[in-house]
């Protein structure tokens, strides 16, 4: 298997993160975008981002003003793992649908 | 008005300890410090906080801490007070429920924080009691009993983690 599920929540964040955007920005876009369904609790973000940085996926953008929040955005190596999870999202989709309608026919 | 309330919560009994603290803030009791067996609150509106307590991995003025800290504030809590390795943060409940973690590996990585905390203190203990046994004697049971309850409450932890990951191979 060349790589394994992202949590929805690392999922989302990569997404938001196509736009530089601080912690709290990143918590605001996953709700809006789930829907209110995904809220991620300021330790668990905290724990992904430490996480997303040492894989290289997302960077902290330079803030010219350092007492404003950090900044984060998605690396090219970010965006092929995203792009990867898509294609892999999309198989699961399209079998998921593919099977069950063949079944309801 | 403020008030204290001196009340003692062992290891294993945080999220006991966080469900009363949150039942004061609900009576209208915001916590606004923290200390050994010492709990000081400030009066609020009934609900207007929650509170949440976490174990970090180091201790609060470890620069790890300092930084995961500031975090949380940007993130809109407030950091009401550090105690050994526990960290306590209250936040407003309009914009919805305050949690610290919300996932299974956070709550299982928190939990394992717990447990290797506690192993090192429940051996030590043991250890101490056996050294003590033929000066001390009956004495030295107290660091034995003690020793003993923080390895069982260690054990029902871990058990309880392994319940979590036996989840999450079926969820995320």
């Amino acid at each position: 298997m060349k790589n394994v599920a992202l949590t929805e929540a690392v999922y989302y964040m990569l997404l938001s993160l196509i736009k530089p955007m601080h912690g709290y920005g990143i918590m605001q876009n996953v709700e809006e975008l789930s829907g209110g369904r995904v809220r991620l609790a300021a330790g668990t973000l905290y724990g992904a981002i430490t996480t997303l940085l040492e894989k290289g996926w997302i960077e902290s953008v330079d803030a010219e003003d350092a007492s404003r929040k950090k900044e984060y955005q998605i690396t090219s190596l970010g965006r092929t793992a995203l792009l990867d999870e898509i294609e892999r999202l999309r198989e699961l989709y399209e079998n998921g649908c593919r099977i069950t309608q063949e079944d309801a026919q | 008005m403020k008030k204290t309330v001196h009340k003692l919560f062992w290891i294993w009994d945080f999220e006991k300890e966080e469900k009363w603290l949150n039942e004061m803030a609900q009576q209208g009791w915001a916590l606004s410090d923290v200390g050994f067996c010492r709990f000081e609150f400030e009066e609020c509106k009934p609900g207007e906080y929650a509170v949440c307590l976490q174990m970090l991995e180091n201790n609060p003025c470890n620069p790890e801490s300092v930084k995961y800290i500031k975090f949380v504030e940007e993130m809109g809590a407030e950091h009401v007070g550090s105690w050994i390795r526990w960290v306590y943060f209250r936040k407003k409940t309009d914009d919805g429920p305050f949690e610290l973690i919300s996932d299974r590996a956070g709550r299982i990585k928190h939990l394992s924080t717990i447990i290797h905390f506690m192993l090192p203190l429940g051996l030590l203990n043991l250890g101490i009691s056996s050294m003590n046994y033929s000066t001390l004697g009956a004495a030295s049971l107290i660091n034995g009993v003690l020793g003993g309850v923080l390895l069982w409450k260690a054990w029902e932890l871990h058990a309880k983690r392994e319940k979590i990951k036996a989840e999450q191979e079926f969820f995320e």
